[in-house]
């Protein structure tokens, strides 16, 4: 195969920095040297490259943003880049790296006590430590709000009882960041593998991002020390888990294009090849409109990505401006992967081309995180100052 | 200890080579320009030998107009100390012009070890290393496919046409380094973040004239059509008479 030589219709690359281009290069030289050439097969096994896990943390993929306990504490757009980088591999490699880094490390980061700190953000950095992130359940998804995970103070330690459902790395996590209410008011626990009371079962049988462990986590009568809570979550009440999900999303927004140019690069670099009615597909007017459509989109998806990360670093990214790149980003990542399928006709449909596992793949990523519609609905509330969620 | 690895910046390999309308020089208009891979292994080596030393200082070195910086940056990403660019225009350089700037600089300073990949792939012309080692008057071994060191010795290993040869010695010395000699490295984000800190000196260099000059460049003549002479077992001889009569080949 030819190496993927990134997707630049309107030299975007002339709006990063030197170092922002050399980190997302060699994320883009990793993933093609390391991730393109096993990820079908545990695609098809349903299993998670687990031997990558050490290669990203010495990378840095790991808590990319966060500042100190030996992370990279890089800016909003090259931790985008790397984002937009995994997920041209596959979206379970960057669904790896946005709980490890996003759901998991951040909130330890942001709501932790120095303790919490020192204990998790080194070893997770390095890996040697898995996160999860437990806030859907099986009757609650976007309305997260309404949780049935309950803690109680017991005095001397918190009392959970619960069940998360569709949480990624639920299983193999050494530690799971999970939700839940005392009182009425939402609240993050540390709830480490192993503790009685706590299980997981894995998910099984998914047609979408099969290389990235789902699970259900299964919280019985269990102790955790009063240590365990996230002292800083303990009066923000869903601005908790919701700051978590905006740090997601946003890596999500960059993701889901990367996995577009994926699929608009084998969609381009077939239709030169394959010849029908004696000439290149890439030469019917019909097939250039597809293309045509696909790097259009790319394009504003990159600028808009580009400018959510700049407002990022700058300290003015308002959720809804990741809201918008998220739904956006996955919209067009999803449509452009569905005509790439299309492109390939029925060499589409194999998994000996990229594009069918990105299009199966995407449809997790536009539901997770805030669905489309939510995402439309958050953008609605903010041009309108009115909310349409419920009542 | 000081170790200097001396690398080029030349046209990606993917590169689709057109040439200028001078009919003697490279249209780089698309080219996107990497560091050589073969210069890979040979910065990777000095890494590993310096961290097996636990000390010592890794300098790059090219010879350029300038345009090398990015990639030269790149190599302290991934783990060099310090980098200089001796900038000069090269467009009518040639290998020993080349040369004699890396060697005047390597002389003047205290490298022990110099590494090289064992081609440029823009002029696979392998010469510069040997006239580097020639001007230092230090023993080179090219094409080192396994390399160890035992304080001031070495023992190199090369690939031969059907076999291998090992070849000892001490330092000083230059080595040019074979694909395979080891796995190079990624920079990684926290070598990237330490990079910009790094020094990457700047140093205008007046480079020897050039004694041979490129007189054209020309893409290798299009493959004629292949014929068919027929199918099945029957057409057999009619082949072979071909590929000894008329292609010549057997
Ligand atoms: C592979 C995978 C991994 C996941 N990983 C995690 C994880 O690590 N941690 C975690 O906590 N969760 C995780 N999730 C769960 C995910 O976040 C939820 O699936 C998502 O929030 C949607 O919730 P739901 O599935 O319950 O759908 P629902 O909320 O039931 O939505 C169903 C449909 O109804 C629409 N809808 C809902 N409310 C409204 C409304 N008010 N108005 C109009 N339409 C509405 C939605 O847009 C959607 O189309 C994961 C999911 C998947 C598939």
């Amino acid at each position: 195969m030819e190496p993927f030589e990134g997707v630049d219709y309107m030299n975007f690359d002339s709006l990063l920095t030197e170092e922002e281009r050399m980190i997302r290069d060699t994320a883009r030289e990793w993933v093609s040297r390391r991730v393109a050439p096993i990820i079908e097969e545990h695609h098809r096994n349903a299993t998670f490259p687990d031997e990558l896990i050490p290669e990203m943390a010495e990378l840095g993929f790991l808590g990319a943003s966060i500042e100190g306990y030996g992370c990279p504490g890089l800016g909003g757009v090259a931790y985008g880049l790397i984002m937009q980088e995994l997920e041209r591999g596959d979206s379970g490699l960057r669904s790896f790296a946005s709980v490890q880094g996003g759901l998991v490390m951040y909130p330890i980061f942001s709501y932790g006590s120095e303790e919490q700190k020192d204990r998790w953000l080194p070893p997770m950095g390095e890996g040697k430590a898995i996160g999860c992130f437990g806030l859907t359940e099986p009757d609650f998804g976007s309305h997260a709000e309404g949780m049935i995970t309950r803690a109680e103070d017991k005095g001397d330690h918190y009392l959970l009882n619960g069940a998360k459902m569709w949480i990624t790395n639920g299983c193999v996590a050494d530690v799971a960041v999970v939700w839940a209410k005392i009182d009425g008011r939402v609240m993050g626990f540390l709830v480490e593998k192993g503790t009685p009371g706590y299980s997981t079962r894995r998910q099984k049988h998914k047609f979408s991002l099969r290389a990235s462990v789902t699970s259900e986590l299964i919280l019985q009568d269990v102790k955790i020390p009063k240590e365990n809570l996230l002292p800083g979550t303990e009066n923000i009440n869903m601005k908790g888990p919701l700051s978590c999900l905006t740090q997601a999303r946003y890596g999500i927004a960059w993701g889901a294009i990367g996995a577009g140019m994926a699929c608009y690069d084998a969609a381009l670099k077939y239709g030169a090849d394959r010849i029908q009615f004696g000439r290149p597909l890439n030469s019917f007017q019909l097939y250039q409109r597809k293309l045509a459509e696909m790097i259009t989109e790319i394009t504003k998806g990159q600028l808009l990505n580009l400018q959510v990360g700049r407002l990022k670093e700058a300290g003015k990214m308002h959720p809804s401006h990741v809201s918008m790149a998220k739904r956006n980003g996955c919209y067009w990542g999803l449509e452009i992967a569905r005509e790439a399928r299309d492109m390939l006709g029925a060499n589409g449909i194999t998994d000996e081309y990229v594009v069918g596992r990105h299009m199966c793949n995407l449809e997790s990523v536009k539901t997770y995180e805030g669905t489309h519609d939510i995402h439309t609905m958050i953008i609605g509330q903010r041009v309108t100052g009115l909310s349409a969620f419920a009542n | 200890m000081q170790i200097t690895v001396c690398v080029a910046v030349t046209p990606s390999t993917e590169t689709k080579v057109k040439v200028a309308p001078d009919g003697k020089s490279l249209d780089v208009a698309e080219v996107k320009f990497e560091l050589n891979p073969y210069d890979e292994f040979a910065l990777e080596e000095a890494l590993r030998l310096r961290e097996a030393r636990g000390e010592g200082q890794v300098e790059v070195l090219t010879v350029g107009d300038g345009s090398q910086k990015e990639e030269i940056r790149k190599c302290l990403a991934r783990g060099a100390d310090s980098a200089a660019i001796l900038k000069a225009d090269t467009s009518a350089a040639d290998s020993a012009a080349i040369a004699g700037a890396l060697a005047a600089r390597i002389g003047a300073g205290a490298s022990q070890v110099v590494f090289f990949g064992k081609q440029a792939v823009d002029g696979d012309n392998s010469q510069v290393p040997a006239h580097v080692a020639v001007a230092l008057d230090w023993p080179l071994v090219g094409k080192v496919s396994k390399l160890a060191f035992d304080g001031d010795s070495f023992t190199a290993q090369r690939e031969i046409e059907g076999g291998v040869e090992i070849i000892e010695g001490r330092l000083p010395a230059v080595f040019s380094a074979e694909k395979g000699l080891n796995e190079p490295r990624y920079p990684s984000l926290k070598g990237i973040m330490a990079a910009k800190k790094k020094p990457l000196e700047e140093v205008e260099v007046q480079l020897e004239a050039a004694r041979v000059t490129c007189l054209s460049l020309g893409l290798p003549p299009a493959r004629p059509e292949g014929r068919i002479v027929g199918e099945g077992a029957a057409v057999a001889a009619e082949v072979v008479r071909l590929l000894k009569e008329e292609a010549k080949v057997i």
